[in-house]
């Protein structure tokens, strides 16, 4: 009795988690479908810990994946699905945060500070070495070992 | 009895840390020796007393203990000895428990290796570490308790978490924690150097074997992870943008950029003041990483606040050591300052922008683990950053590097010509954009990067082995004569050739798997055979049975081309009744062609069941190269040089 109630626990528990994209609901059309994927790949399932709805099993996304073939087979472009999702769910659905207010910080860290280091490079590293002409550059003595190189010429 | 004992060594380990910290740093001062020779027996000390109660913790979960709460809460009599023997660092205290063991095994080997060293900047060294040991000590003692007793010890415990019930992952802790925590070294290094105010290119000779072994590990680490992922998670992403995988990418960014920038020490005694930097930076990265993954402040702002002891003080411990280290830093800036002139053409201003480079995507890693955060903090809003704003901010700057890596490598130090570089490089540059065509020719509809990603592979595969080529005057001389040349090679090239070929090997896997990947889900007949793309895959089976402390249910698949079979694969659905929660096992036939990946779903009706079925081609070669990148640091580490820094 117990044996076939835990295999009957099982069934269920097995039977339960559903796996991202299921057949059913994938379209027949190829190109509407390689698009609903690529739209997926940028929609956050709202309660898994950092999923895309496309790789996801809640049952959440599966609705949300069904709501963009709909919206596609309806006729809209990529934008305008996101754009519908976003409406409706807000920027936390958004995987890719929009280039506009705060998030434009978000954004420019990488391009400035990139640009801001190649100034920081040219001017630090390499202004000096264009004035000096010399091929071999000699570094620069410590008074100490001046010193040390008087003394040996010297004698 | 034995876990108090166990709690009792802690304190003093605690205790021997604050003297390691304190007594020889007075002693350096004053240049009573006696006084800073008592860091190697502290470390020593440390070093043993840790071991011992993180092996006495272990053996209560060995044995279940179940009156150690920590034992009680996260394993079970039914689990598998190995996963016991792991699940010591499954779990919150028992992951800091191994943090701090490996941070004074660490310090041991400073000890043991640094005979060599200048007592004073040794004795310094020692006492970086045993202040960053009391601090993590002190935060497991005070916040974590491992060894917390439970009062109304449980028949069973509750059992680890299904999905760490896995080797990949349960292994993947220890090399993660040998690298970021290997950090310290460094770190130590650079404010002893610092707090000396002298630094010269023995002091990058010295730090360098450490930078490399922290950095070796950080790499099997994180490859061990990605791996994981791969095949546990079912549909075979391998890298996720996760912030528990960029806490521990943003160190290995930075760690990257410090070996180049400190070979520019080594070599030219220059740019020391920014390797320092570096030094400080990387294992703060570590320090962010370990904050970010243990206190709880990545599910919510919100679920942080409301059990902010542990990551307050957490927060308090990386503040400090940051700004303490940035501020010494800033006081000894000028004193440390190197008169930096390159030519514009030279090896030193190429790794100059490897590591400008470098610390931009490390930097871009940083902000967008963190971005939620910031704006949840300030605006009380909620947003996501997931991988398509690293997919699109971080790319473009590895391309760059990866544009520059086999220019660098040709360009000599000091000064290099032009038109030697053209000459040198012109015809693996039209090998490269030659195969990336043929890439993009080939492409299924997969994306932009593929093409480029397969010319960048090409031109650092051919442009690394281009310069070993000439420098052992391959078809020049005898291939006897070449051969010789290349085992007297210094061990440090070989190491940066072997590691450079397994990063392009890796942009390769990279961007095959995204421009040839097959996919085909769909619902199975049993023993009815369909086409995926060359293979017949037929499902043969499904048997649902017990197995240790799960129930699982296996697919058999065949998989065949033609009538040749190529391989059967048993796909699983496992589920473990203790916690209740499913596991899926993905089954993968590999080769270094491609994988064959495939996954059992649900159950339609009777003889009907989802299955899918993934192609990747050339999936393995991320592995594979990451597996060369770290090799090529071992190698690098048996340079004679070091060892001659080390022993001699």
């Amino acid at each position: 009795m117990k044996h076939i109630l835990s295999s009957i626990v099982l069934l269920f528990f097995l039977n339960l988690s559903l796996l991202a994209v299921e057949p059913d609901e994938i379209l027949l059309d190829n190109i509407l479908e390689n698009r609903a994927r690529e739209i997926s790949s940028e929609l956050r399932c709202l309660v898994c810990r950092n999923e895309n709805i496309d790789n996801s099993n809640a049952e959440l996304a599966r609705d949300l994946r069904i709501l963009v073939r709909e919206r596609l087979v309806l006729g809209d472009s990529d934008q305008e699905v996101i754009s519908y999702v976003h409406a409706r769910y807000g920027d936390f659905v958004l995987l890719r945060p929009k280039f506009f207010g705060s998030n434009m910080v978000l954004w420019l860290v990488g391009p400035i500070s990139f640009l801001l280091g190649m100034l920081l490079i040219y001017f630090m590293l390499f202004r000096t070495g264009r004035v000096n002409s010399s091929d071999v550059l000699v570094e620069q003595l410590s008074d100490k070992e001046k010193k040390e190189i008087a003394k040996f010429f010297d004698g | 009895m034995l876990i108090e004992i166990a709690h009792v060594s802690l304190i003093l380990t605690l205790m021997l840390s604050l003297i390691q910290f304190s007594i020889p740093l007075i002693g350096a001062k004053h240049g009573w020796i006696n006084w800073m020779k008592l860091s190697d027996t502290t470390a020593f000390l440390q070093f043993v007393l840790t071991c011992f109660g993180f092996f006495i913790l272990m053996r209560a979960f060995i044995i279940s203990d179940f009156t150690v709460k920590l034992v009680a809460l996260n394993s079970h009599t039914m689990k598998p000895l190995i996963y016991k023997i792991t699940g010591t660092w499954g779990n919150h205290e028992g992951s800091m428990l191994l943090w701090i063991l490996i941070l004074n095994f660490y310090g041991f080997l400073i000890t043991i290796f640094g005979t060599r060293l200048p007592a004073e900047l040794k004795c310094r060294v020692l006492s970086v570490q045993g202040l960053i040991s009391a601090a993590f000590l002190g935060f497991l003692l005070f916040t974590s308790n491992p060894f917390a007793r439970e009062l109304a010890p449980p028949i069973d415990g509750n059992g680890l978490n299904p999905v760490l019930q896995d080797l990949g992952l349960a292994f993947h802790p220890p090399f993660l924690y040998l690298g970021y925590v290997g950090l310290s070294v460094t770190f130590s290094f650079a404010v002893a150097a610092l707090l000396q105010g002298k630094i010269d290119s023995s002091w990058a000779r010295w730090v360098r074997p450490w930078a490399l072994s922290a950095w070796m590990f950080l790499t099997v680490g994180i490859a061990l992870g990605s791996y994981w992922a791969y095949y546990e998670l079912g549909w075979g992403g391998w890298w996720f943008w996760d912030p528990v995988e960029n806490a521990s990418f943003m160190p290995w960014l930075a760690s990257t950029a410090l070996l180049h920038s400190a070979a520019v020490v080594e070599k030219r005694n220059t740019l020391k003041s920014w390797t320092i930097l570096l030094s400080i930076l990387a294992f703060s990265f570590s320090l962010v990483g370990t904050f970010i993954v243990r206190s709880g402040v990545l599910t919510s702002v919100h679920a942080f606040a409301s059990d902010p002891s542990r990551g307050v003080y957490l927060l308090i411990i990386v503040f400090l050591f940051i700004l303490f280290a940035l501020s010494l830093y800033a006081a000894r800036f000028s004193s440390i300052k190197s008169v930096n002139q390159f030519a514009f053409f030279s090896r030193e201003s190429g790794l100059v922008l490897n590591n400008l480079l470098l610390s931009v995507a490390a930097l871009i890693v940083f902000i967008g683990t963190l971005w939620p955060l910031i704006v949840e903090t300030l605006f009380n809003e909620k947003i996501s950053v997931g991988a398509p704003f690293f997919e699109l901010a971080f790319t473009p700057f590895i391309i760059l590097l990866a544009l520059l890596l086999p220019i660098g490598i040709i360009l000599p130090w000091k000064r290099g010509k032009v038109a030697n570089l053209k000459s040198n490089l012109l015809t693996v540059a039209i090998l490269s954009v030659i195969s990336g065509s043929a890439v993009w020719s080939f492409q299924t509809g997969g994306r932009i990067l593929a093409p480029i990603g397969a010319s960048l592979s090409v031109w650092i595969v051919l442009g690394s082995l281009f310069d070993i080529v000439k420098r052992i005057k391959l078809f020049e001389v005898t291939l006897l004569n070449s051969l010789k040349r290349l085992t007297k090679l210094p061990r440090g090239d070989l190491g940066r050739f072997v590691a450079h070929m397994g990063f392009g090997l890796m942009i390769f896997g990279v961007s095959a798997v995204s421009a040839w990947e097959i996919e085909d889900i769909r619902v199975a007949k049993l023993n009815e055979p369909y086409q995926v793309e060359d293979y017949t895959i037929q499902l043969t089976q499904v048997s649902e049975f017990a197995k240790f402390n799960y129930i699982t249910r296996q697919g058999v698949i065949l998989v065949k081309i033609g009538d040749d079979i190529i391989t059967t694969l048993f796909p699983e659905k496992r589920f473990y009744p203790i916690q209740i929660t499913s596991t899926t096992e993905a089954s993968i036939h590999s080769n270094i062609f491609r994988d064959i990946y495939v996954v059992l779903g649900d159950n339609k009706s009777q003889d009907f069941w989802v299955v899918r079925t993934y192609i990747k081609p050339f999936i393995l070669w991320i592995w594979l190269g990451a597996s060369m990148i770290a090799l090529g640091g071992i190698i690098s580490l048996t340079d004679r040089r070091y060892r001659l820094a080390m022993f001699m």
